[in-house]
């Protein structure tokens, strides 16, 4: 069984639409350590030891955040740079986080359809997340496609995130219990879309 | 017209109101407020609390009473043990020396040994009302001087139990015969009978009485019980012919040790304030002038005799005690005047006739005149006479900085002054400290940190901290005043050394601000600040918005201190309040704005975005959930 760690960073939770769903909706998976990091850095000042040890406690790292100006807010930002040394992430004797698995589960305001040529933003998600993917390589972990919900701007209920918290939920445990293709997963676009395609099927006989 | 309860009340508060915050803003201090209110409400200025001295007598007995009370509330056996060598040791000391002492000048003049023991005995008590109420507004009272003084005041309220079985043994010789009343001996078997029966009553009926009402959890009937202990035993030791005043205050020590006594002070303590005023004012109504006038000198010269005599045993006392210069004077000035006891017992001597009536009315006004003084002597000693001693003893112990160059110079280092400190020791960078605590001193040399003892107001002083050359002066000393002046001479002598100033309140900020330093903190504000957020917080707002919320709140605050900088230095009272609750309003339209909800203007907001999508999507990608 593998351990999973969601780093979550949200600075105004009372007002998301979807990442508070979702969040509040795995907290009950046994084997998940959620960690909400601006309410525990609410001054920024982040514990860098603590991170470390919490890392090497788990095997899978999900990075649960809105997604920014194409990237993450803030305080995540300043996790990736605090937490993730050098000879202890990364370069000479750098390998702590060796064979991890790390995604990003994020939420867009704008529709899919808008990630791709000739969408107003012009790239596609995994293209946008090559800063991630790249972090990653570096660190020796394996980066799995996101799980990104798109045009969260419109949800203003729980049932319009019911469907995509099954799927996270879905997708946790089959992280945890080793059910998942993880190549498929590394190779996809979007696990919120794909994630039939990657789930490992349950034993046949 | 002044005759019924509700009219004197009247009167008695009336003349409270008008004259305590005078004196107070005056720098006289309420004790001496309340007891020039007495002498005006008197009979001999205004006449307004009744003809009859007997009545303002009542009224005395009866603030004394309480005040007793709730001093035996405080004499608890942990206390009484903790000064135990003051108490037993200075106090008998004191007693046996003042009295002796007045006894033999009483001698001296010509008084019979019988009655000059009595007056010696009487005159050697001081007036723990008020000692206690001006030690305590003046800040005093947890001065080694202070707690001298409190031991000694406690010591006497215990010994007028012996004085008073004495007195009637005093008595004999001068009425050869006792007339009509008890033999001194039955006197003194009563006495000591009284005293058992509120032991006992003490010991085996309050107890049971209280853990019955606290079983009731009725609050008014504990407070009500307070006062029937107080109102019983006051008319049972009357009926007894004894001291009332003496019975409560037994009352009080029985009842300081019992589980209920937190639960009694907190009952009283409103009582307490506003009786001990009516007992000052009682004293000063008491000033018979008619008495005085007719004996000017006789007067003058028993009060200003017997105030030396004890001024002067008691600091020799203190000296052999081992008090430090400053506190053996104000112990002395403390404990100069007669107290209120002294009513009481030149009473008891003519009952038992000690002496007699005429002998003891001079007396009287003598002890009400010193008990008068005692305020102006502690203003006096505040002014003058601490300084000289202080000053004196701080020329000899103040250290000699040798070649100090550390970049940093903290004057003050307490609490405040601490934590600066410990942040630039631990950034690696070298401290000259300055403080004027001895404790402080020794605290820092056990650390292995050296301190200079010495007053950062002298301005030799800050020229050997090495101001000259410093990088930083950072002004962390307690007192307001004092600070404003140290900060005043840095200003001058040294106008390149950047301060870094700890201040008292908004008053104290803007002068130091005025001074031109830049860079002053409200000593409690970090930490309020913090408990504010922490309080969010705590009720159940996201750790981040918390502190967003605080964050928002202070930069207010800050520009607001700011700009009333302006009014208050203009002085333009109703522009400052006017600003004041504008700025209050402004906060609290600032903070509901920010409410988690119901932000409008920062990045995080989507509601615009919201709005945009349904346009186009040509809104850049500020896109959040």
């Amino acid at each position: 069984m593998r351990r999973v760690l969601v780093l979550f960073a949200h600075p105004v939770l009372e007002r998301s639409r979807v990442n508070r769903r979702l969040v509040d909706g795995i907290r009950d998976i046994e084997g998940v350590t959620i960690r909400d990091l601006y309410e525990e850095y609410p001054t920024l000042s982040i514990d860098v030891k603590r991170e470390q040890a919490d890392l090497l406690a788990h095997d899978v790292i999900v990075f649960q955040h809105p997604f920014y100006w194409y990237s993450c807010p803030a305080l995540l930002k300043e996790w990736q740079d605090l937490v993730l040394e050098h000879g202890w992430a990364y370069g000479k004797g750098g390998t702590q986080l060796r064979g991890k698995i790390t995604l990003n589960v994020i939420t867009t305001g704008g529709p899919a359809t808008a990630y791709q040529r000739g969408g107003y933003n012009r790239f596609t998600i995994r293209e946008l997340l090559s800063p991630w993917d790249q972090t990653a390589h570096l660190c020796g972990m394996r980066f799995l496609a996101p799980f990104a919900v798109h045009a969260a701007l419109k949800v203003v209920s729980d049932a319009d995130v019911t469907g995509n918290l099954g799927g996270y939920r879905q997708l946790l445990e089959a992280l945890r219990d080793d059910r998942i293709d993880l190549d498929a997963a590394a190779a996809a676009q979007n696990l919120a879309l794909e994630l039939d395609r990657v789930l490992a099927p349950r034993e046949v006989a | 017209m002044t005759d019924s309860v509700l009219a004197q009340a009247f009167v008695y508060l009336c003349a409270a109101v008008v004259f305590v915050p005078i004196a107070k803003r005056l720098g006289l201090g309420a004790v001496l407020g309340y007891l020039i209110a007495g002498v005006v409400i008197g009979p001999w200025v205004l006449g307004l609390v009744g003809d009859s001295h007997h009545s303002v007598m009542h009224f005395s007995e009866f603030g004394v009473v309480m005040m007793l009370f709730v001093v035996g509330l405080e004499l608890r056996p942990a206390l009484l043990w903790e000064l135990r060598r003051s108490i037993f040791g200075l106090g008998t000391a004191q007693v046996v020396g003042c009295a002796a002492a007045v006894a033999g000048a009483a001698i001296a003049l010509g008084v019979d040994w019988q009655p000059a023991i009595a007056v010696g005995l009487t005159f050697a008590m001081s007036s723990t009302a008020i000692v206690l109420s001006t030690l305590s507004e003046r800040g005093l009272l947890k001065s080694s001087g202070g707690q001298g003084s409190f031991s000694v005041l406690l010591f006497q309220d215990i010994s007028v139990i012996p004085i008073l079985a004495v007195f009637p043994l005093l008595g004999v010789a001068v009425a050869s015969e006792t007339e009509g009343g008890r033999p001194a001996w039955q006197s003194a078997l009563l006495l000591i009978g009284a005293v058992v029966g509120v032991v006992v009553i003490g010991r085996y009926l309050v107890r049971p009485l209280f853990q019955f009402l606290a079983g009731a959890k009725l609050r008014e009937s504990f407070t009500a019980a307070a006062l029937l202990i107080v109102v019983g035993i006051a008319l049972l030791m009357q009926t007894a012919g004894l001291s009332p005043a003496l019975g409560t205050f037994l009352a009080g020590v029985l009842l300081a040790d019992s589980e209920y006594r937190h639960e009694l002070e907190t009952d009283i303590e409103p009582f307490k304030g506003l009786l001990l005023g009516l007992f000052f004012i009682t004293v000063g109504a008491q000033l018979d002038f008619g008495l005085i006038g007719s004996m000017p000198l006789t007067i003058a010269g028993m009060v200003l005799g017997t105030m030396v005599l004890k001024l002067a045993v008691i600091r020799l006392l203190g000296k052999i005690f081992g008090l430090d210069r400053p506190a053996r004077w104000l112990l002395a000035f403390a404990l100069a005047q007669i107290g209120e006891f002294a009513f009481v017992l030149l009473q008891f001597g003519v009952g038992n006739h000690v002496f007699s009536d005429a002998f003891a009315k001079p007396l009287i006004a003598v002890v009400a005149i010193s008990m008068v003084l005692t305020p102006p002597l502690f203003i006096v000693l505040e002014r003058w006479v601490l300084p000289i001693v202080s000053e004196r003893g701080a020329k000899r112990e103040q250290d000699v900085i040798k070649h100090a160059d550390a970049p940093v110079v903290i004057a003050g280092y307490g609490r405040f002054g601490q934590i600066v400190g410990r942040i630039l020791r631990a950034s690696g960078f070298p401290l000259t400290i300055l403080d004027l605590d001895p404790g402080v001193i020794e605290m820092l040399s056990n650390l292995g940190v050296k301190a200079y003892y010495g007053d950062a107001s002298r301005i030799d002083l800050l020229h050997a901290a090495g101001c000259e050359h410093a990088k930083l002066f950072i002004l962390a000393v307690d007192d307001p005043d004092e600070a404003t002046k140290i900060a005043e001479h840095v200003r001058h002598n040294f106008p390149h050394l950047p301060i870094i100033a700890r201040c008292r309140n908004r008053p104290h900020y803007w002068q130091l601000r005025k001074l031109g330093i830049e860079h002053v903190f409200r000593e409690t504000f970090a930490a309020s600040w913090e408990s504010g957020i922490c309080a969010l917080r705590v009720l159940g707002y996201r750790a981040f918005t918390a502190q967003r919320l605080g964050q928002r709140w202070r930069q207010h605050e800050e520009s607001i201190i700011e700009e009333f900088r302006r009014y208050e230095e203009e002085d333009d009272d109703a522009t400052y309040w006017e600003k004041a609750r504008a700025a209050m309003g402004e906060a609290e339209r600032l903070m509901r704005q920010e409410h988690p909800t119901r932000l409008e203007e920062d990045g995080w907001d989507n509601e615009s975005l919201r709005a945009d999508q349904n346009v186009d999507a040509a809104a850049a990608e500020q896109q959040t959930s």
